[in-house]
């Protein structure tokens, strides 16, 4: 399993907090095992920044199995780094060649906000779950659970959508800054079960208009999401979204809506 | 410290219908007069949110994370048990009840798990409905799996991700409720004090973890849903940000706290590799479906997995328990584990593993259904080991995973302070002493969609409030001694940081409070675990300030209240002069090396309770009454 220890040079986007410019810091990662993983290399680095009295880096992490959806960053210009469907606390830094430079920056969208250091406010995707992003059944009310049978082939394309971890790496590799991946992971997963198509127009329509009020970009096809989605979200899910957005805006009752979940993209940010 | 259970009487299948019409209700618009906090937004705390605010009460959510959906519920690979007998393999909620009482070793309240198999077929269909995609066969209907200390198939999953689903699908019907304005959300909170307001649990005082600001929240009552407190150990499957911190808060303000000593030790995670680890990874129980667990036959045998012929190799599990074979309970699957690498037997570089083989089941199935059935889990573990599980046999080791133990709770949830109400992982009620697999999701949602729902409401009908806003004294006070403390936390200006006093004390815990005490080895922790403290208050390092976002500060007071619960917990083990379930203490065991529980002195709950700073705990029991099972050694050969 470990071979040789690795040292390295990194770049980090360091940023006391949202009003701050910020700017890039070179530290050195000193005799790194291969077998760490590329958040435990940034726990050494603030170990040591500690110890010399100086101001550890921010970021965000929790479960660090790839599940959560909390850490997350631009490594080298790529959201959780350069391996496919891995997230930043899954990749290991047998990875990188001993004596390379890393680059280190927080995800940069004008709906998620640096907050301080590598830690950028995600609260917009929360505002967009509660724009349509559920089914409609209080506690108490569900029928017997196999009274409503779900085709196996639908169910398993559902769970390829319903997998999202809600991390924004998609916002962040996306050139306009959109969250149509994550939009369309969500309109997919719950319009492809039976249980979620009796609201399946209402939710296509007030996500789309939700994503617009919290100032992400639109989708232009360029397909950087889903190369960078740790958890191999596809494109496919975008046409899907696409699909259930006409066939609700033509040919359902269900009308756009006018105002917003969210308080406003102007109000936003900070908290 | 009074302990009364609060359980009804009568026939134990009637006893929750007759207690739900005893409890008296909040007559629907008086419901929206009522604020009720709930910290944590795990599958507890969160299905309690939506199932609150669905009812009409101000639910105030507050979590540690950016957002609820991160809770460390989602990680939970598996898969969910209900009482459902689809399979028609001979469930029932009577055995559902009797597997989730033997596999706690008799150590847990037979109300509550009656309740608990009661209430579990209600969860899958209210899951089915919010659209979790679980597992499907051909013809639509659900899927079901086996899982340990169960031989009916009764486990509902969705790949391996069946805790992620299951809370996102909980943190939607939140956002439902945020939406329309029944839930306010406080993300990127830490509770540092709890307030009461004669006797009662009327609010907390939070740090703002972006801004360091201390906030005061007032209402009507306080659930915690805050988990477990298995990162004392340092290392565990647990979320890094898993803390004790509410549930110290509240034990030292008269909540008594229960059975802490039993602790899980999950069998299958991946094996300890170097001293920057940070956590450490659990693969899923329901591997041991189709893998085969063995080391070699010989002690030392250093040869490559795939040299050692099938004759060398002692599968185990299979011949210790051959009517449960690799499906053994966890706590008997660890100790087994531990037990063959202490005999030489280990594997690995360190010797502290031992193999998961899938060579039979890919043999048998073909590698695509396997890879159907686990392949996220075979990806996890290549990522992490480097090595390809589908030509090498896993190594796994067992870890700290779950804690049984936790503040003690009535039939109600409500811990000894009014008001104070305990879900989930974080309570100590339904598992006894050992947890059995696919059964915390149920226990996480049954408190919170189908208990909390009907005894919070007895508790608010029943009682007077006086009118209490944050700016009451007894949060100006508690606002002082959170003040006070970081102030303390700050001004120590030392050498270490907290993570490094964090990893010592993992070590002391792993090495005697781990998966086998002795009497000798507990008194030593208590010893060592003092001394590390008094040197975290000597010499802690914490850059920067409190009014920023400040991740040392925060780490620094999690760890400040592991240094002290830890003690507690090793207390605990030695006042329990029996082995059973997640406790084994080497003095009460079989000739076999099995658990030899006492029923005649220790057939109790054990609840602690403080006694102010630097003395010894109240130590009380809560008698556990069998009606309806008979005691018996809990055998799975």
């Amino acid at each position: 399993m470990s071979g040789k220890s690795l040292n390295l040079t990194l770049k980090i986007w360091r940023q006391k907090g949202p009003e701050d410019k910020g700017h890039f810091e070179t530290y050195r990662a000193e005799n790194i095992s291969p077998d760490a993983s590329f958040l435990e290399m940034l726990d050494i680095v603030n170990e040591q920044l500690a110890e010399d009295g100086k101001d550890p880096i921010a970021f965000d992490h929790d479960c660090r199995e790839g599940i959560c959806g909390m850490c997350g960053c631009v490594v080298e210009g790529r959201p959780h780094g350069p391996d496919r469907e891995t997230t930043l606390c899954q990749l290991h830094m047998r990875r990188f060649p001993d004596g390379a430079t890393l680059t280190i920056e927080p995800y940069r969208a004008r709906a998620v906000p640096v907050i301080k250091d590598l830690v950028v406010d995600r609260g917009a995707l929360d505002f967009l779950i509660q724009a349509g992003g559920f089914v409609s059944v209080n506690t108490g009310q569900a029928p017997e659970a196999n009274s409503l049978p779900a085709g196996r082939d639908d169910v398993e394309r559902a769970m390829d959508a319903a997998a999202c971890i809600g991390c924004g790496a998609c916002v962040a590799a996306c050139p306009n800054a959109s969250a149509m991946l994550f939009v369309s992971a969500k309109v997919s997963h719950l319009a492809l079960l039976p249980q979620g198509r009796p609201e399946a127009a209402r939710r296509a329509l007030s996500m789309v208009a939700e994503m617009d009020a919290l100032g992400f970009g639109n989708c232009t096809n360029h397909r950087e999401c889903e190369v960078e989605c740790p958890k191999g979200i596809t494109i496919g899910n975008i046409a899907r979204l696409n699909r259930e957005f006409f066939k609700a805006a033509l040919g359902s009752y269900e009308q756009i809506p006018s105002t917003p979940v969210s308080p406003g993209k102007s109000k936003r940010g900070g908290e | 410290m009074k302990l009364d259970s609060q359980i009804p009487g009568g026939p134990l299948e009637t006893k929750w219908d007759r207690h739900r019409f005893d409890l008296k209700l909040v007559n629907p618009a008086n419901k929206r007069k009522y604020d009720i906090i709930v910290v944590g937004t795990g599958l507890a705390g969160g299905s309690a949110c939506a199932a609150l605010a669905e009812l009409g009460y101000n639910v105030k959510a507050f979590c540690l994370q950016d957002s609820p959906r991160r809770a460390h519920s989602i990680a939970a690979q598996g898969g969910i048990n209900a009482a459902k007998n689809y399979p028609n393999d001979g469930d029932s909620i009577w055995r559902l009840f009797y597997d989730t009482i033997k596999g706690g070793d008799f150590r847990a309240r037979e109300a509550n798990v009656y309740r608990l198999a009661q209430v579990s077929n209600l969860i899958i269909d209210h899951c089915v409905a919010q659209g979790i995609p679980f597992a499907r066969e051909y013809g639509g209907l659900l899927a079901n799996r086996s899982f340990g200390g169960a031989q009916v198939a009764r486990t509902f999953y969705a790949r391996g991700q069946t805790g992620q689903q299951l809370l996102l699908c909980c943190y939607q019907g939140m956002m439902r409720q945020a939406a329309a304005g029944q839930i306010k959300m406080f993300p990127r909170r830490e509770v540092l004090e709890l307030a009461l307001v004669n006797g009662q649990a009327r609010g907390l005082v939070v740090r703002n973890l972006i801004t360091g600001a201390i906030e005061s929240h007032a209402a009507h009552a306080v659930v915690l849903a805050t988990g477990g407190y298995g990162n004392v150990f340092y290392l565990s499957t647990n979320g890094v940000g898993g803390n004790v911190g509410a549930a110290w808060r509240a034990y030292k303000k008269g909540a008594g706290f229960a059975n802490p000593c039993f602790t899980q030790i999950h069998p299958t995670c991946i094996p300890v590799h170097g001293a920057y680890q940070s956590k450490l990874t659990l693969m899923s129980e329901s591997l041991r479906n189709d893998g085969r667990v063995w080391v070699p036959k010989q002690p030392g045998d250093k040869r490559p997995p795939l040299e050692i012929p099938e004759s060398e190799r002692d599968y185990y599990l299979e011949r210790i328990y051959p009517s449960f074979g690799n499906l053994a309970p966890r706590d008997i699957s660890s100790r087994a584990a531990k037990r063959m690498c202490d005999e030489g037997k280990g594997v690995g570089p360190t010797g502290l593993a031992v193999y998961l083989d899938f060579s039979d089941a890919i043999g048998r199935l073909g590698r695509k259904e396997i890879e159907s059935r686990y392949g996220n889990l075979f990806q996890m573990y290549h990522k992490i080991v480097d090595q390809d599980p589908y030509e090498v046999p896993m190594m796994i080791y067992p870890a700290v995973h779950y804690t049984m133990g936790g503040l003690w709770v009535d039939y109600n949830l409500m811990s000894t302070i009014p008001g104070l109400f305990v879900l989930g992982e974080a309570n100590f009620s339904d598992h006894g002493a050992n947890r059995l697999g696919a059964s915390a999701l149920m226990q996480g949602l049954a408190d919170g969609y189908f208990v909390i729902p009907y005894t919070i409401g007895g508790y608010l009908a029943g009682a007077t409030f006086p009118e209490v806003s944050a700016s009451h004294a007894a949060f100006h006070e508690a606002e002082a001694v959170v003040q006070a403390r970081t102030a303390k936390l700050l001004g120590i200006r030392g050498k270490r940081t907290a993570a490094s006093f964090h990893r010592d004390l993992g070590l002391i815990m792993w090495e005697y409070v781990g998966m086998g005490r002795r009497d000798a080895g507990l008194e030593k922790a208590r010893r060592l675990i003092r001394e590390l403290r008094g040197e975290f208050w000597d010499n802690l390092l914490i850059p920067g300030t409190d009014k920023e976002l400040n991740q040392n500060l925060e780490r620094a007071g999690r760890v400040a209240d592991f240094l002290e619960f830890a003690e507690l917990l090793a207390i605990d083990a030695l006042a329990r002069r029996e082995s059973c379930g997640g406790h084994f203490n080497e003095a009460f065991q079989y000739e076999d090396g099995e658990s030899k529980r006492d029923d005649v002195n220790m057939c109790h709950v054990a609840v602690w309770e403080y006694a102010g700073e630097g003395q010894e705990p109240v130590f009380h029991t809560e008698p556990l009454v069998y009606e309806n099972v008979k005691l018996a050694v809990r055998s799975y050969k």
